[in-house]
């Protein structure tokens, strides 16, 4: 599948509404990502950015009162959260979880073939998945040793979130979503981050980074930048928006949405 | 959106595999316990006097006895008049060479993964096949013997072996123990005999594959293990049954002896029909299991993976009567729809600077209650004597139950004693983290148990590691964990 074969965009949400034990946290939002794009969301603590991103992935608790979100032409909301993942959609999480007695590298495993099974491909050779994990791990800055431990179990703050984005090159997604995958991270791996990324920006490939700064996107350039105030995207625009953002803070939009 | 619930129904109503029964014609003696059954059953197997006349002491004794109540599990009064205590597939004799044995049993043995051969998947193991009440056949004895290992059935070592029989059976379970250890004592049919000499090394598993087959019957199999001074073996059994609406008693007696600076790790894979689930049917195991650390440096570990049965009543210990001698038990113990478990340990040191180790994994799920129940005992002269325990109990659902009921007994001043425990339900996101990385939650929940039991499943042999964790839903094919 290519770009050219898809003639809408590759995640489509409209009029999206969402409550969570049954207060509206998401009200009334429209936003249309194209593959081969940055999109970038930024956003004061509560505006319902980590909610959004919980509801692409399909996480209960989240419950869509209105909308719609088509993700490559499918009805996303009617997916299981594998199937979303097997369609090609990853979340790299904001807090991600330990699994204590399952290692690192084993899960990565699982998860890669579990996609390939849910897309009826064969499971992924040893080496091929050795020599691959190698690569990714290297690109990330994730040692070897981190592989064999316990997923996530007694990692470093940076090194879970490099954890995630090393689970991200392992599963190749279309549409990727960081959450907030900037905080707790020193400025050499905010670049080491940026840089796997960047690498893996492609044609077919789409980013949705939500972030509360500027920063990320000094190295990660955004197409587009929204900024999302209660619930709603208020304004967006090209990547100056965020250095406005980054001068005036999120102040006049917060009145303008009131 | 699944809810986790459904998922997990799914998983707990998921077909037993094991569950079918083998069209082979089986003699029954006639249902009932009197000494006129347990003479016949004596005399069928061509016991000595002195074998029948232990039987029969047993038998009186466990008349005085009362079925023990003090478990957290429950199940209407057992008819031990309605049993027929031994079954066996019509045979003219013991097949002497492994081509002869009936192919019924043998296609039995073939479904259930364990084919009685001398080669390929099982070609590090030697494996003793009980089909009821009999065993059918024993691998590798040859190969043993050359070393001086002897693996049998208790039957032929009654019979070939007499004397190492007569000097350490009921040696450490004596007939008297407890009710179900003596009900065993009085009609105990086939089991394993392991005999590893002086200074052995044994170079394969061994291991016994129990299937209870026949209807109306209970299988009460005694297995006796002896290692020398300064030998090792690692032992292992496996179990399955039909499934069946009534319920199944199996009641055997394990008993395990290490001399001087010997070593026995002995690992069960107990997966007996649990039931159906509305909680019908199912095997009560009802077991004693115990070790005695008899010469100094001895050491015993027991690793159990507890899936199946209706209800599990059994508490695999060690006795630590060598000094600096070490106890290990290593458990897994997960119970689905209505299953019961009573399970744990005892540890009773003795010897000076004797050491013991507990590692409990509880998990409950469906409507079945998960009980670890464990002793730790240190007497008087246990100088410097050290027990470790830990038990984790994990719930799935909020129907089921999980208990922990340690006792402590302590004589001795300079003992070392700690006992850790949590218990937690199943994280819902630690199961979306897997399932937002594209596992089912099936494998997700598979994934997240399998890692909370992880030191247990560790200690189980390679070769039967795989089998374990996929009973926990698990595949582990091509890991590179």
């Amino acid at each position: 599948m290519n770009g050219k074969d898809i003639p809408m965009a590759m995640l489509e949400i409209e009029k999206l509404h969402v409550s969570v034990e049954g207060k509206p946290i998401i009200r009334g939002l429209d936003l249309s990502v194209d593959a081969g794009e940055v999109h970038a969301i930024m956003g004061p603590n509560g505006s319902g950015k980590s909610t959004l991103a919980y509801v692409l992935a399909g996480r209960e608790g989240y419950e869509v009162t209105a909308g719609t979100i088509r993700f490559l032409g499918q009805d996303l909301l009617a997916m299981e959260p594998e199937e979303r993942v097997a369609a090609g959609l990853f979340l790299a999480m904001q807090y991600p979880v330990e699994i204590p007695g399952v290692s690192n590298m084993y899960f990565l495993r699982q998860a890669v073939n579990a996609v390939r099974k849910a897309r009826g491909e064969p499971e992924i050779k040893p080496g091929e998945f050795m020599k691959k994990l190698r690569e990714a791990a290297k690109l990330v800055g994730i040692p070897e040793e981190l592989l064999r431990r316990d997923l996530n179990t007694g990692f470093s703050g940076g090194e879970k979130k490099r954890n995630e984005i090393l689970q991200m090159a392992m599963l190749e997604p279309k549409l990727a979503i960081l959450d907030e995958t900037d905080s707790g991270l020193d400025i050499d791996a905010l670049r080491m981050v940026a840089e796997a990324v960047n690498r893996m920006r492609s044609p077919e490939r789409a980013f949705l980074v939500i972030t509360h700064y500027a920063r990320l996107l000094n190295f990660l350039v955004p197409d587009r930048v929204h900024v999302m105030i209660a619930g709603r995207i208020v304004k967006s625009g090209g990547r100056e928006l965020a250095d406005e953002l980054e001068a005036h803070g999120y102040e006049p939009f917060t009145a303008e949405a009131a | 959106m699944a809810a986790s619930t459904d998922i997990l129904r799914e998983i707990t109503e998921r077909e037993y595999r094991w569950g079918f029964v083998t069209p082979v014609e089986e003699e029954l003696v006639p249902p009932g316990l009197n000494e006129d059954i347990i003479r016949l059953i004596s005399q069928k197997k061509g016991e000595p006097e002195w074998l029948t006349e232990w039987r029969l002491q047993a038998y009186r004794r466990w008349r005085t006895m009362e079925e023990p109540r003090w478990a957290k599990v429950h199940y209407p009064p057992i008819d031990y008049q309605a049993i027929s205590y031994f079954a066996a597939p019509k045979q003219k004799e013991r097949p002497k060479s492994l081509d002869e044995i009936d192919p019924e049993i043998r296609r039995t043995y073939e479904k259930l993964g364990i084919p009685i051969r001398e080669q390929e998947i099982l070609a590090g193991v030697a494996v003793d096949y009980v089909f009821d009440s009999v065993s059918v056949a024993t691998t590798f004895r040859k190969k043993l013997e050359d070393l001086g290992i002897i693996f049998c059935s208790i039957s032929e070592a009654v019979r070939d072996h007499p004397e190492l029989v007569r000097r350490y059976l009921g040696s450490v379970v004596p007939p008297g123990d407890n009710y179900f250890a003596a009900l065993n004592s009085a009609v105990f049919s086939d089991g394993s005999f392991v005999y590893v000499p002086k200074g052995v090394r044994c170079p394969m598993e061994l291991s016994t594959y129990f299937r209870i087959n026949a209807a109306g019957t209970g299988q009460f199999e005694r297995t006796l293990i002896v290692a020398d001074e300064g030998s090792y073996v690692s032992y292992l059994e496996g179990c399955t049954a039909p499934m069946r609406d009534e319920n199944q008693l199996h009641a055997a007696v394990v008993e395990l002896i290490a001399l001087d600076e010997a070593e026995i790790k002995y690992s069960t894979v107990q997966n007996w029909y649990p039931g159906d689930k509305e909680g019908r049917g199912g095997i009560y195991n009802f077991v004693t299991k115990r070790g005695l650390c008899k010469g100094r440096r001895s050491k015993i570990s027991w690793t159990q993976v507890e899936t199946g049965s209706a209800i599990t009543w059994k508490y695999p210990s060690c006795i630590l009567q060598g000094d600096e001698s070490v106890g290990e038990f290593y458990s897994v113990a997960l119970t689905n729809n209505y299953q019961q478990a009573d399970t744990g340990t005892k540890m009773i040191h003795i010897g000076r600077r004797t050491r013991s180790r507990i590692i409990s994994k509880g998990i409950a799920a469906g409507r079945s209650q998960n009980t670890y129940r464990g002793l730790v005992r240190v007497l008087r002269g246990a100088e410097g004597a050290r027990n470790y325990t830990q038990c984790d109990s994990m719930l799935i659902g909020d129907k089921c139950g999980a208990h922990t009921v340690p006792y402590i007994e302590v004589k001795n001043p300079t003992a070392r004693v700690e006992h850790e425990a949590t218990t937690s339900r199943i994280s819902e996101d630690q199961l979306f983290y897997c399932r937002a990385r594209g596992l089912s939650m099936e494998d997700a929940v598979a994934l997240v148990v399998n890692g909370f039991c992880r030191e247990v499943m560790d200690e189980l042999p390679m070769e039967f590691a795989v089998e374990a964790r996929k009973l926990l839903g698990i595949s582990l094919e091509g890991s590179v964990g």
